[in-house]
């Protein structure tokens, strides 16, 4: 039995359409399932992206790139390979990667979440011969509550900050992460201040479509303005110790991330909350986001890909880790993450 | 128990003391008289008895979450905590039930004369009906690992907030055998006016600067007086109504853990304070620090632990004399005072903090040098005129440490950190050369800073070779500076030596491995030690307190 992709050193290869999918490297041709920096790999000759995705990965590659759409849903075929786009509910525009060629079906889901996000499209479960999955929560202690629940803790805390004359600062991922936080978040509270980095995603995401309350950029702000003392604040994590935080005073931090469910994590941040925000999908969603793809063959990479490998296996199910280089959301080190690669330093406000 | 463990959560969630004072009293003032007595028991690090064996608490975990026990093992490595693992893994609980905190204590109570059945029943019953954060405080308080990191005078403070009584009579109070009830809770925060009784509370501790730069340039030598830095605990020894009490800087009441000081009672006259330090010793002479964490780690003061490592007090000052106050008095007249009173005690386990004598600012600095000799970390030098002040007041007191031996090392393997680093790397091991092969030399884990262990921790996942239980050896890349504080030999470590206290100091970004030092620089160091050692003299010097006439 043939695959339809197999990993080179640039990344994801499909042979029989001679395109990559979230290549490492350059290449002619790549199908990108996001934008965040470890699956839009700059330098290409021609992307592939959803008609969602479209702002948020021009947002990120530039004005030069050459980018293809195709809406969910729809087809086409490149040399004998059908190629089609699912949403994937990882953030806007993000995609599963569905191939069909004479019968035999392939998906790559990208990263992906199963939880409801009001910023993008839910998670379609695709029925294939094999699924390449992600793994990043890939451990049984990963288990989100309601994203209700975590958005009125946010909006709680705020609250209190606000009431208290504090103001609220949240560390999330700049793509993805600060947006569902955004469309969460009460404006009756107070201002919502964001980062240059957060706010020019912010745009591409409203130039979707996607409405989401108002927010003013942080360097519009004179210093000191009383109003900022009841405003919560949207920065990267890059932004976490820098000085670009003195503008807003007292203030009290809190960090957006799956990781956040263990303590450990959580105290190493060094912030004074940790909340549950992950675009990734717990234990119970990948679980659940497997068995529906009846897939014979489970490819796991992403996190922890050996683990949920075996934890298949165990369940009578084939399933391999493959060996790539995404990096995802990590418990630590910032280096990787998607705003760094920004053009706009993260301590300066953007455009 | 919500309240409880809204308390823990709080505690956990800010650095400020304030704040937490702040949350003690406030739950202290909420909470009902037996649960603010169990909070207290627990906030000040005392334990239940292990009702039932790890093992089994981890067995049942696993089968209540439908787990395999591999797959247990992960979590528990990625979390770094049994009852924080043990929590998170299992389902969400089935009927909550919020019973108060005595309630919940009172089960981990009947665990412990169940049977193993009706063990099983009770925990997995508990499990199922506390939501994650409270699962994980209750297995904290079952598993006695409840920490906070609150001092115990810091709780009393919250204490003395929400019930307007003094902490320092709390801590008098708490002492011995504390029993949690809300009979003793009530007795404890009661103002009773008719307790009269002096209080055996000890006086702010003078703490001495570090002196970085030139010595001399203090002035003149016969200002000053030198001492030892001794490295035990430092503690006050406070002698009033016929009652004694030994405190440590933290106002931690240690009376109880030193047994072999109760005959001072009967020789130290009423109405006295000393300040002195605590120190392992045995034959004449210090044992080494660690001896003593061994001893102070010990749940049970066995007789064997109390023969391998006695302790001694060594007096440095006397602050309160025939129940008055003389901090203000010249360090000189309190220390000829303190001689006094110390020969006159004649008692072994007191004894006086030789004074150090030299002839010039030199001659004192090559005695410094033999401070490792002696077991000592370097000099203390206290003006002579120098009153008892409260705290670290600039200019009257210097710390004159011994410069560490520091080694150029390479990062050989790692381990994921525990408690808050659990997620990375943390706990390295470094080698150093030895006829073209790398031995481990020492493993550190302090030194570095947050952002420099992300970039380690990065690296290492980047760079590990193989897996040896949870140790993953890394390419052999990466230099560190360590210090440490002395070298030993042993059998127990492949290169022969053990090195004391091992921190990174910095990282050498800068060298490449083939650079970093040989096992041979480090024997090297050993032997110049044990060179500037005059062994058993060393011990009998001091006791007699005639020191190196020169
Ligand atoms: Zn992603
Ligand atoms: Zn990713």
């Amino acid at each position: 039995m043939e695959c339809l992709i197999e990993v080179t050193d640039h990344g994801l290869y499909c042979a029989a359409g001679d395109f990559y999918i979230d290549p490492w490297r350059p290449v002619p041709r790549a199908i990108i399932t996001h934008a965040h920096a470890d699956h839009a790999c700059r330098g290409c000759g021609r992307y592939l992206t959803t008609s969602d995705g479209l702002h948020v990965l021009r947002t990120r590659l530039g004005e030069a790139a050459v980018i293809d759409t195709l809406d969910y849903g729809r087809s086409i075929d490149v040399s004998g390979v059908r190629i089609s786009l699912h949403p994937a509910g990882h953030l806007l525009g993000s995609a599963q990667i569905r191939l069909e060629r004479q019968g035999r079906v392939e998906v790559v889901s990208g990263d992906y979440k199963t939880e409801s996000d009001p910023t993008c499209q839910p998670f379609e479960p695709i029925r294939c011969h094999t699924f390449l999955t992600e793994s990043t929560f890939g451990l049984p202690i990963y288990r989100w509550r309601p994203w209700s629940q975590e958005i009125e803790a946010i909006n709680g805390w705020w609250q209190r900050n606000a009431d208290e004359g504090f103001a609220s600062v949240i560390f999330a991922y700049a793509l993805g992460k600060a947006q569902r936080v955004l469309s969460g978040l009460n404006p009756a509270i107070g201002p919502i201040v964001t980062h240059g980095a957060v706010e020019a995603l912010v745009r591409a995401y409203r130039a979707t479509g996607v409405s989401l309350p108002p927010t003013r950029l942080a360097s519009s702000w004179s210093r000191g303005d009383p109003a900022l003392r009841r405003a919560i604040v949207l920065a990267p994590p890059s932004a976490q110790g820098s000085p670009w935080l003195n503008r807003f005073g007292a203030a009290r931090t809190a960090f957006a991330s799956g990781w956040m469910r263990i303590r450990g994590a959580r105290r190493r941040r060094a912030v004074d909350r940790g909340f549950v925000v992950s675009d990734h999908a717990d234990w119970p969603g990948l679980i659940g986001a497997i068995r529906a793809t009846s897939a014979e063959l489970i490819l796991v990479t992403h996190g922890y890909a050996a683990t949920l490998a075996r934890w298949l296996n165990d369940q009578g199910q084939d399933a391999r880790p493959l060996q790539t280089r995404y990096v995802g959301e990590r418990p630590d080190d910032e280096v990787d993450e998607p705003e760094a690669t920004l053009d706009d330093p993260p301590e300066r406000d953007g455009p | 128990m919500k309240q409880f463990t809204a308390l823990y959560v709080a505690l956990n969630e800010t650095n400020k003391t304030t704040v937490k004072v702040e949350a003690l009293a406030r739950y202290f003032a909420a909470a009902s008289d037996e649960d603010a007595a169990w909070a207290l028991y627990f906030l000040t690090g005392r334990r239940l008895r292990l009702a039932v064996p790890t093992k089994r608490l981890r067995g049942w975990a696993i089968e209540q979450a439908g787990l395999s026990e591999w797959l247990f093992g992960e979590c528990y490595d990625a979390v770094g905590d049994l009852s924080e693992t043990i929590a998170l893994v299992l389902p969400p609980p089935e009927r909550k039930q919020d019973r108060s905190l005595a309630a919940w204590v009172e089960r981990i109570q009947e665990l412990q004369v169940a049977e193993s059945a009706r063990q099983r029943q009770i925990v997995t019953e508990a499990w199922l009906s506390l939501d994650e954060t409270d699962r994980f405080v209750w297995n904290k308080l079952l598993l006695g690992g409840f920490r906070v990191g609150v001092s115990q005078q810091l709780v009393l403070r919250g204490l003395a907030q929400a019930y307007r009584v003094e902490a320092s009579q709390l801590a008098e109070r708490l002492m011995g055998q504390w029993q949690p009830s809300a009979e003793a809770f009530r007795a404890l925060v009661s103002p009773d006016p008719s307790d009269t009784r002096p209080h055996l509370r000890p006086y702010p501790f003078c703490l001495a600067h570090p002196l970085e730069g030139d010595a001399a340039s203090l002035g003149q030598l016969d200002h000053w007086m030198a001492e030892w830095k001794w490295d035990g605990i430092r503690a006050q020894l406070v002698r009033r109504d016929r009652r004694m009490a030994l405190w440590s800087r933290g106002e931690e009441n240690l009376t109880e853990r030193f047994p072999e000081l109760d005959p001072l009672i009967a020789r130290i006259p009423d109405g006295t304070v000393l300040d002195g330090e605590l120190l392992p010793w045995l034959d004449d002479a210090p044992l080494p620090f660690t001896s003593l964490q061994t001893r102070i780690n010990r749940k049970a003061l066995t007789r064997s632990i109390l023969r391998r490592v006695p302790v001694v007090f060594l007096a440095y000052d006397l602050i309160e004399s025939g129940g008055i106050d003389v901090r203000d008095r010249p360090f000189r007249w309190r220390r000829d005072e303190l001689e006094r009173l110390i020969l006159s005690c004649a008692v072994p386990v007191l004894r006086i903090s030789p004074r150090v004598t030299a002839a010039s600012w030199q001659d004192l600095a090559s005695l410094r040098r033999s401070s490792r000799a002696r077991g000592a970390e370097g000099l203390v030098l206290k003006h002579a005129d120098s009153v008892y002040a409260a705290g670290r007041v600039r200019g009257v007191w210097w710390k004159w440490k011994v410069e560490p031996w520091t080694v150029d090392a390479v990062l050989t393997a790692a381990q994921r950190g525990s408690g808050r680093r659990a997620s990375l790397y943390t706990d390295y091991t470094f080698s150093v050369w030895d006829n073209g092969q790398l031995v481990p030399l020492a493993k550190a884990y302090s030194g570095l800073s947050d952002d420099e262990i992300r970039q380690v921790d990065a690296w290492i996942r980047r760079h590990m070779r193989e897996k040896f239980g949870p140790v993953r050896t890394v390419d052999p890349e990466l230099v560190f500076e360590l210090a440490f504080e002395g070298i030993q030999r042993s059998t127990r470590h492949k290169s022969g030596l053990a090195v004391r206290f091992p921190r990174i100091l910095r990282w050498r970004r800068d060298k490449t491995a083939d650079q970093a030092d040989s096992l041979d620089a480090v024997r090297a160091m050993l032997s110049a030690q044990t060179h500037s050692d005059p062994s058993s003299t060393t011990g009998s010097t001091i006791r007699e307190g005639r020191l190196f006439e020169r």
